[in-house]
């Protein structure tokens, strides 16, 4: 199954909260919702964990390693360094 | 520190996997063949296939394409594992493997996470001040090479590559398997010969 992003694309995370709308299970930290990255690489497909956690019927889901800006994601830290996550592409979007 | 569990938790496990029995989603020997899998992994084995990467091109680059084959070759059953990925230190990147959400470790080649990698502090710490993390352990890093977080949030379980230290030339992969720590695995500290 591949997904709808590339490795070089620029890409945000969905700035969304589902847990203040109820019990949920979430991959996708915190710290970088509405966040803009980097695809570094697509990682293959898997079964949604929200749906998993909940033993629900899990469709595959692209799983990407999307790369962030360090320092900007905490206005401090050292230029050049970078976080990599592991991200599912229903919380990713496109960049204009 | 670990504390034997209370009578509740044993009773409230033991209903728990007599539950999985009986609705046939495990049996009683997967769990103990899981269990004696998981006992039997340490950081041993991630540092044998650092040695091995180091002295055997090939191998590294089937450990850098699918950390699970490279396991595997290894002696080690991956089945049941998550897939695990390997990160690759060079002059230019350190990296930290972290697990912001839980817990998540490369325990088929690692085994059980140390106490530290599961607390609040360095999950919250990791991936916001890195480099002071980093020096907290001893682990200055040369000038020019940055420092790349991984956060492992999902399907994946990652180790570090790290990169073979100098004066270790000529050992074999024995010899240099014995610099490679469970800390080195998971880039809080470096290999040092």
């Amino acid at each position: 199954m591949s997904g709808s992003f590339q490795a070089g694309q620029r890409v945000r995370v969905k700035r969304d909260f589902p847990e203040l709308r109820g019990p949920c299970h979430i991959r996708t930290p915190h710290y970088l919702r509405g966040r803009e990255g980097v695809v570094e690489r697509p990682l293959g497909a898997y079964p949604n964990p929200e749906d998993l956690a909940f033993a629900r019927p899990a469709a595959k889901v692209p799983l990407y390693h999307v790369r962030f800006d360090q320092p900007s994601l905490w206005n401090e830290g050292a230029a050049g360094d970078t976080v990599l996550v592991e991200l599912y592409e229903h919380w990713l979007e496109g960049t204009a | 520190m670990a504390h034997a569990p209370s009578a509740e938790s044993v009773a409230l496990l033991d209903r728990f996997v007599a539950a999985l029995v009986a609705k046939g989603v495990l049996t009683e020997d997967q769990i103990a063949t899981q269990i004696a899998s998981t006992d039997r992994a340490s950081p041993e084995i991630g540092a044998r296939m650092v040695a091995r990467a180091w002295t055997d091109a090939e191998y590294r680059a089937l450990l850098l394409r699918d950390g699970g084959q490279a396991a595997e070759a290894m002696g080690v059953s991956m089945a049941g594992a998550p897939p695990l990925g390997v990160l690759e230190d060079t002059d230019k990147v350190h990296h930290l493997v972290v697990c912001t959400l839980c817990s998540c470790y490369p325990r088929a080649v690692l085994g059980y996470p140390p106490h530290w990698y599961k607390s609040a502090a360095y999950r919250a710490r990791a991936v916001r001040e890195p480099r002071a993390v980093l020096a907290e352990w001893g682990t200055t890093l040369p000038d020019g090479v940055a420092v790349k977080v991984v956060d492992s949030t999902a399907d994946f379980r990652w180790m570090v590559l790290p990169q073979r230290p100098a004066g270790t030339e000529g050992w074999d992969a024995g010899r240099l398997a014995s610099l490679v720590t469970r800390d080195a695995l998971v880039g809080v500290a470096l290999p040092r010969a």
